[in-house]
């Protein structure tokens, strides 16, 4: 029944037998107790569940674990050093940009991809950039705001702040 | 919710596909990049009984210029697409409809191929497929692309065959492609394209019924020399356009006249 993954996960390489049918979110959350990823929508709009696939990110309920199969994938929880914040959470946090909280660890790891890509966007292009993901709370202002100070953060090469 | 439970191969060839489908049935399915299909298997529309998975095959992911000819592998990634320069100074309009499929996300998984062997009414290469009078290679034949698209999600395909690939006459010239949408990341509640080619304008439209269309009227309007208003005045002529929560069948005709003049506004 079951075949086996081999997957980097946040640097760690992890070998697990697992169903064809386990999404890769659910692999994340369940077996690898990396909870940060979030299921929102079910229905792969929302964009809460988004991690980086060999650096592009994706949606991890949109993708089967077994499908994963020899790449590095990074969640929220590997995105800084033990201990430290990565200037797009320091720069969330500063800006206050988020409110509840539930589509942000999507929302970083999607704008993680986009500022890797370019390093000084638009807000046309933190726009585009981030539309596959939805918030529902901040209205998206302070979102926008948020990926801009981490993108002049990391531009200046800021150390980010231990424990904010 | 978690997909119902099926059996799973991968492929790294294209022969490995075909043997690999052949063996498991007619009830499998092949999976490339999976943006549409994984949420059928979530709501358990879909229930294979296999998956072929074809994101291995690398000998799919290209894109080829050869003479006045652009051919692109059907593991081309639609991020791959907005980003190459071939299909940029080749087939711009390509990239352009690449760039809005989706998101970002949806963009560095889902393929070319995936696009064509769905057959979903909205989708957006098939409408550059038909109006471009493109060929789509399998791994035993080619097909015309008004042939391959034969309703709702369905193709001429046999339920062992796999895309190869899609062969695009090159159209470096004035084109442009307008998907009317809700939401940044939806489908085209009706789309509609244009592209100047040498002997003339090419116009296809997205998602006015069950399969892509080539807008012909409108085409041989403005070849008689009409205005572009005047020409798309016909963009509705002989549409039977589906009516759904999104949008009444009338107000797809009317998209599809609005639509058609914009883009030709838009190309000129």
């Amino acid at each position: 029944m079951g075949q086996t993954l081999r997957v980097t996960v946040n640097g760690e390489g992890r070998s697990d037998e697992v169903e064809p049918r386990l999404l890769l979110v659910h692999y994340l959350r369940e077996t690898c107790g990396l909870t940060g990823t979030h299921v929102g929508c079910d229905t792969s709009q929302c964009g809460a569940c988004t991690v980086l696939l060999d650096g592009a990110a994706v949606k991890s309920c949109n993708m089967l674990a077994l499908q994963a199969d020899g790449a590095e994938i990074t969640t929220i929880e590997g995105l800084a050093p033990e201990g430290g914040l990565h200037p797009l959470q320091t720069a969330f946090w500063e800006n206050h940009g988020l409110q509840c909280g539930y589509c942000t660890p999507g929302f970083i790891m999607a704008a993680a991809a986009l500022l890797a890509e370019n390093h000084d966007p638009s807000d046309e292009e933190i726009g585009r950039g981030l539309e596959g993901n939805l918030c529902r709370c901040t209205g998206y202002v302070n979102i926008r705001k948020a990926v801009k100070a981490a993108a002049q953060a990391m531009r200046e090469g800021a150390a980010a702040p231990i424990g904010g | 919710m978690i997909p119902a439970a099926f059996q799973y191969s991968k492929a790294g060839s294209v022969r490995e596909a075909v043997a690999q489908l052949r063996e498991a049935g007619p009830e499998a399915k092949v999976i490339a990049g999976g943006q549409s299909l994984i949420p059928l298997l979530r709501l358990r529309l879909s229930q294979p009984s296999h998956l072929v998975d074809v994101n291995g095959v690398r000998e799919l992911d290209y894109v080829h210029p050869e003479g006045d000819l652009l051919r692109v592998g059907a593991m081309t990634r639609h991020s791959t697409l907005v980003r190459s320069e071939l299909v940029q100074r080749h087939l711009p309009l390509l990239a352009e409809m690449a760039a809005q499929v989706g998101d970002p996300q949806i963009r560095a998984r889902g393929t070319l191929g995936g696009v064509f062997a769905h057959a979903d009414a909205a989708g957006d290469y098939p409408t550059l497929a038909v109006m471009l009078d493109a060929t789509i290679v399998t791994d035993r034949r080619r097909v015309a692309a008004r042939d391959f698209f034969q309703h709702l999600f369905t193709t001429a395909l046999a339920e062992d065959e796999l895309v190869c690939e899609v062969v695009f006459p090159m159209a470096p010239g004035p084109h442009r492609y307008i998907k009317f949408r809700r939401r940044l990341y939806d489908w085209a509640i009706v789309g509609a394209a244009v592209q100047k080619m040498d002997s003339g304008w090419r116009v296809g439209l997205t998602h006015v019924g069950p399969t892509a269309v080539r807008a012909a009227a409108v085409e041989s309007r403005l070849q008689a020399g009409a205005t572009f208003p005047e020409a798309a005045g016909a963009a509705a002529d002989g549409l039977e356009p589906p009516s759904d929560v999104r949008a009444s069948a009338d107000y797809r005709r009317h998209l599809a006249q609005v639509l058609t003049r914009r883009a030709l506004e838009q190309a000129a």
